[in-house]
């Protein structure tokens, strides 16, 4: 370390403390000549420069000058402000005073970093530095506000994601909201059989928890409701539920299931949802046996008395006076104040029918992945016998792999699970059919936990690999019901034709048809894929944009069951942390409107991607609320009358530092 | 002698339409006659050059001068008249911002006097003659005042004390003006006199300008019919009133016209046609590029639309002497 420069001019100066960054920034920059430079600036009473001046004694630097030479200001000329602008400003308040009387340059990524000619460099770094030392005269200080956190959260989606998050926090100790659209939670894991790579049944492992879920005292849960409005901010959102009626007053309903068994409708009829159409329900059903709640729907575009007006109702009849049954139910809107949002809307299953030539639809021998789920499961339609539409149990099956994924007509992102369950697949196919099973793919992506083994384990056990992408699917000439699968196998280098009896079409995850709409409605961000964007891929991988709401599970991208159990953790930790902090400390650099200039032109107010400007009629001017706010900058370029400042941008410090970088000498 | 305070009118490049202005005050000018001794206005009184000169520095209590700064003759003017005068007061939208004469500054000398004394299809110059400042006829010296490359507005040639906007200063803004400045409760130095909130404020159809507003085209007044009582961008017209200071009631759009920004900015506003600009681009409902594109070219004279009086006193000034050359010597060819 260098004798301090001064220039002598006194109290209230500013202090410039220029990094080395070890040689990030020194090994360009001639850190000395700068400090001494910047000693020599009107305001500056002294300039130094140091190894490190995020480390213990370079702050010390910091503390020590502002009190021992009454500095009023402070520049650190160092690394990116996303790094240690919070340090820096930590140690200007430590050493007495107002945390926004600091400024800091990037030398590092907007210099050091991106020059090799050390002149030029040095020379550049003190336009940054002049700029800065100008610019940090005129801040204001500024006061970070503090908000409550409302302890309640809401879990949006009932899937495994949703479930997990939603025990976790109750465990907590916290209240939680469990708002699912469907008559029952479970979501897709409710569908499977066994689940890769271990093999264990998935409703063993699924159903103590959905039904841990009903009992709870911390959790309400919401079924067959959906979020219609969610205003406020972090801490203090409040949400707007529509509980769609199920014509059955769930309170009173014991699911005893008597009244299915009286419906005047002898036999199920109705293609039913849970099996995918494979199977049939009644107008008066529960989704599926473990259903949670127990409680029955009724489904009044089948109903005849809903239709007509005229059935006998011999399910009001059974249901007796335990009177459960109300065909008068009217939907319901809730109101709930909740701190904090996990989503775990799920994904939805790629459409195969968006790729005609593999005869989804068209072919009756041709299945989803998820239909075949339903069929090998014990308790699907066909109760664990695998029998083709035709009655028929399939002798050879092929299962084709990334469908709707990898594909730049379709999805381009490879969906992660659809290998490893077309193993899975193949596995329970052949064990229960002891057909012929081939599994066309692109390559075998199995980088899990046990995965590579399951993928050996299924090899060993004589299901063929074909590496190759299928290019057509066709029935046999002459008549056998047969469909050829016709693709090219790389590793031969030949065209493979192998007629089949079933088609397993391993669909990938896309992003649910209603993203945007949801997207919309919590104001978060989508990927270009379609599903809800994280804060950060790394850093912040359950995170959003919009403080205090959180991703878990498949609405973030295709992922496996493990995955999405650690990911919906991690929310409610995240959510967790948020609510035992018990409030939120908000950044100042918000925007503000002068109120007795703004016109009440109304520019301002739809731009805000944070939604925090409301124009307020009675005084007929905008309003931001400076929670919500988050300092981005638009409204201020946007008024036309200049009616809209931001703290620590305000236009007069802007110029100065835009002034100070170009009064190069 | 009477002891009224003295004052002088003084035009330089203008219309005339600031004079028809003060002329336009009607009656009330009879106040304003009663309260001052015009000293000198050469549009209406017949004193001279030399009666200015005689009079002692800081005679006049109050210059109002209109007009932008363009020639040697005006500039010489105003500094005559600054010297003179306690008070030296911006008049009009061309004095205050630079004005309508303002965007030659799209241009220099040589190129307007190209377009001027050669190209304009009325011109019959076969010499080819161009104004010059002296120029000898049978022995005599006759002399023009000299024609910058860039017109100015008053303060950017001499200090100005206060500023009266528009195109033309209502009868309204101007009586106020002069009221305060005879009442001796000066405001800061510096100050327009008028208010200071942009003109939504004050216009009548305020209210039915929608929350959210989004076009996907552009039209010019003449394009539709417009409704006398529904905001003008929410019509889809190019309005400047929401980047533009307030005080005139709304004329224009009484008119059913929109503003075109003749009062300037907002004190709080350093450049006028930029913040209109941005105000409109983000009206612009459209992620494509082309799109957008499309959308804006339906705006033909973006500079003559956003910078209509203020180009001279934008952060742009003028456009770059050696592209105005360029672009003068394309429009030679
Ligand atoms: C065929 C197939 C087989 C698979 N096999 C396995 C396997 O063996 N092992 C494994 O680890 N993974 C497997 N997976 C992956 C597994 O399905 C996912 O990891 C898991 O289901 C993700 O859970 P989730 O809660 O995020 O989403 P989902 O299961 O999709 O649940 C989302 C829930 O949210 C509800 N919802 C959606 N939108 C709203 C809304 N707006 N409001 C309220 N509620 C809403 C839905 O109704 C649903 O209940 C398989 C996937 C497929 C397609
Ligand atoms: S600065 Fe950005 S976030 Fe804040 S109110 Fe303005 S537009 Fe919204
Ligand atoms: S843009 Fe400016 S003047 Fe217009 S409403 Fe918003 S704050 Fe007020």
């Amino acid at each position: 370390m260098q004798e301090p420069k001064r220039n002598g001019n006194g109290a209230g100066g500013v202090g410039v403390y220029v990094c080395h960054c070890g040689t990030n920034i020194a090994g360009i920059i001639d850190v000395r000549e700068l400090a001494a430079y910047a000693a020599g600036l009107p305001g500056v009473t002294v300039a130094r420069e140091y190894k490190y001046v995020c480390s213990d004694p370079g702050q010390e630097f910091i503390k020590q000058d502002i009190r021992a030479l009454g500095l009023g200001r402070v520049v650190v000329a160092a690394c990116s402000p996303c790094l240690h602008e919070k340090t820096f400003r930590r140690a200007t308040e430590q050493g007495g005073l107002n945390p926004f009387y600091f400024q800091m340059v990037n030398l590092r990524e907007h210099d050091s970093w991106v020059h090799t000619d050390r002149e030029a460099a040095t020379e550049k770094a003190k336009d940054l530095v002049r700029a800065a030392v100008r610019r940090v005269r005129l801040h204001q200080p500024l006061e970070r506000r503090r908000v409550p956190i409302d302890p309640k959260v809401l879990v949006v989606g009932g899937g495994i994601a949703g479930i997990h998050a939603a025990l976790t926090l109750a465990n907590a100790g916290k209240k939680v909201y469990l708002v699912e659209r469907e008559p029952t939670i479970g979501g897709h894991m409710a569908q499977f059989d066994k689940t890769f790579p271990t093999l264990d049944c998935a409703a063993c492992i699924l159903t103590p928890k959905m039904t841990a879920v009903r009992s709870h005292p911390n959790i309400t849960l919401w079924t067959y409701s959906e979020v219609t409005k969610v205003d406020g901010y972090v801490g203090n959102f409040k949400v707007t539920v529509k509980r769609k009626p199920r014509y059955i007053v769930e309170e009173l309903c014991l699911g005893c299931l008597e009244c299915i068994e009286a419906c005047v409708y002898k036999q199920a009829k109705v293609p039913d949802e849970f099996n995918l159409g494979l199977g049939k329900r009644k107008p008066i059903y529960l989704p599926f046996p473990q259903a949670v709640p127990q409680v029955v729907v009724i489904d009044p575009e089948t109903c005849i008395e809903f239709k007509s007006g005229k059935c006998k109702k011999t399910c009001v009849e059974v249901c007796g006076d335990r009177l459960a049954i109300d065909f008068k139910q009217q939907e319901r809107i809730e109101e709930v104040e909740v701190g904090t949002i996990i989503l775990a809307t799920g994904f939805q299953p790629f459409d195969a029918r968006r790729i005609p030539y593999y005869g989804y639809g068209t072919y009756p021998g041709v299945y989803t992945a998820l239909e075949v789920e339903r069929l090998v499961n014990a308790a699907g339609p066909t109760g664990g016998e695998v029998l083709l539409r035709d009655g028929h149990k399939p002798r050879t099956i092929g299962i084709i792999h990334c469908v709707g994924s990898r594909d730049e007509h379709t999805h381009r992102y490879c969906s992660r699970v659809c290998c490893m369950y077309s193993l899975k697949l193949a596995h329970l196919l052949k064990e229960k059919t002891d057909a012929e099973v081939y599994n066309f793919y692109i390559d075998i992506r199995a980088p899990g936990k046990a995965f590579e083994e399951f993928y050996n384990r299924v090899a060993e056990e004589g299901t063929h690999f074909i590496r190759g992408k299928v290019a057509d699917v066709y029935p046999e000439p002459n008549g056998t019901g047969r469909l050829v699968l016709q693709a090219e196998d790389t590793l031969l280098g030949l065209v493979r034709r192998i007629p089949v009896d079933m088609v397993v079409l391993a669909t990938g995850l896309e992003a649910r048809a209603d993203a945007q709409e949801v997207r919309r409605l919590f104001n978060i961000t989508c990927s270009t894929e379609g599903f809800f964007l994280e804060r950060h891929p790394k850093l912040a991988p359950v995170n959003t944009f919009t403080d205090g709401i959180f991703l878990a599970g498949c609405c973030q991208g295709p992922k496996d069951i493990p995955d999405t159990v650690a990911q919906a953790g991690a929310a409610a930790a995240e959510a967790l942390a948020l609510v035992d902090a018990q409030f939120v400390e908000l950044e100042p650099n918000t925007a503000y409107v002068l109120e007795e200039e703004c016109s009440g032109c109304k520019t301002c107010v739809p731009l805000c991607p944070y939604s925090a400007i409301t124009f307020v009629e009675a005084k007929k001017k905008a309003e931001i609320n400076e929670v919500l706010c988050k300092g981005c900058g638009v409204c201020v370029a946007a008024c036309p009358s200049g009616s809209i400042r931001q703290n620590l941008f305000e236009d007069a410090q802007i110029f100065e530092e835009i002034e100070g970088v170009l009064a190069h000498a | 002698m009477s002891e009224k305070p003295k004052v002088a009118f003084y035009w330089c490049a203008s219309c005339g339409g600031c004079e028809e202005a003060v002329v336009d005050l009607a009656e009330k000018i009879l106040d304003v006659v009663g309260a001052v001794d015009i000293v000198f206005w050469p549009v209406a009184l017949d004193f001279k050059r030399h009666d200015v000169e005689a009079l002692a520095d800081g005679a006049l209590l109050a210059t109002f001068l209109n007009g932008a700064i363009r020639t040697t003759e005006q500039e010489e003017m105003a500094r005559l008249l600054r010297k003179k005068s306690k008070l030296m007061i911006a008049f009009g939208a061309c004095s205050h911002l630079g004005g309508i004469p303002g965007l030659a500054n799209l241009w220099d000398r040589e190129t307007i006097f190209q377009t001027a004394y050669r190209d304009s299809p009325s011109t019959v110059n076969p010499e080819g003659i161009t104004p010059q400042p002296r120029h000898r006829v049978d022995g005599f010296e006759l002399t023009l005042p000299g024609f910058f490359d860039t017109v100015r507005a008053l303060d950017q040639v001499v200090e100005v004390d206060y500023y009266i906007p528009g195109c033309a200063p209502t009868p309204k803004i101007i009586l106020a003006a002069v009221q305060t400045l005879l009442s001796g409760q000066l405001p800061p130095r510096g100050a327009v006199l008028a208010p200071d909130r942009a003109l939504c404020d004050e216009c009548p159809r305020k209210d039915s300008r929608p929350e959210k507003l989004m076009l996907t085209a552009f039209k010019r007044p003449h394009e539709v019919i417009l409704e006398e009582d529904k905001c003008l961008l929410a019509q889809g017209v190019l309005c400047m009133g929401p980047a533009t200071r307030g005080g005139c009631e709304a004329l224009c759009l009484q008119g059913n016209m929109p503003c075109t920004g003749c009062f300037g900015p907002t004190s709080r506003v350093r450049d006028q046609g930029a913040k209109a600009l941005s105000a409109v681009a983000s009206l612009v409902e459209s992620d494509d590029a082309d799109e957008i594109d499309r959308i804006l070219a339906a705006i033909p004279d973006p500079v003559g639309t956003f910078y209509r009086y203020s180009l001279p006193t934008s952060r742009l000034r003028r456009k770059r002497p050696a592209a105005a050359a360029r672009a003068g010597e394309k429009i030679a060819a």
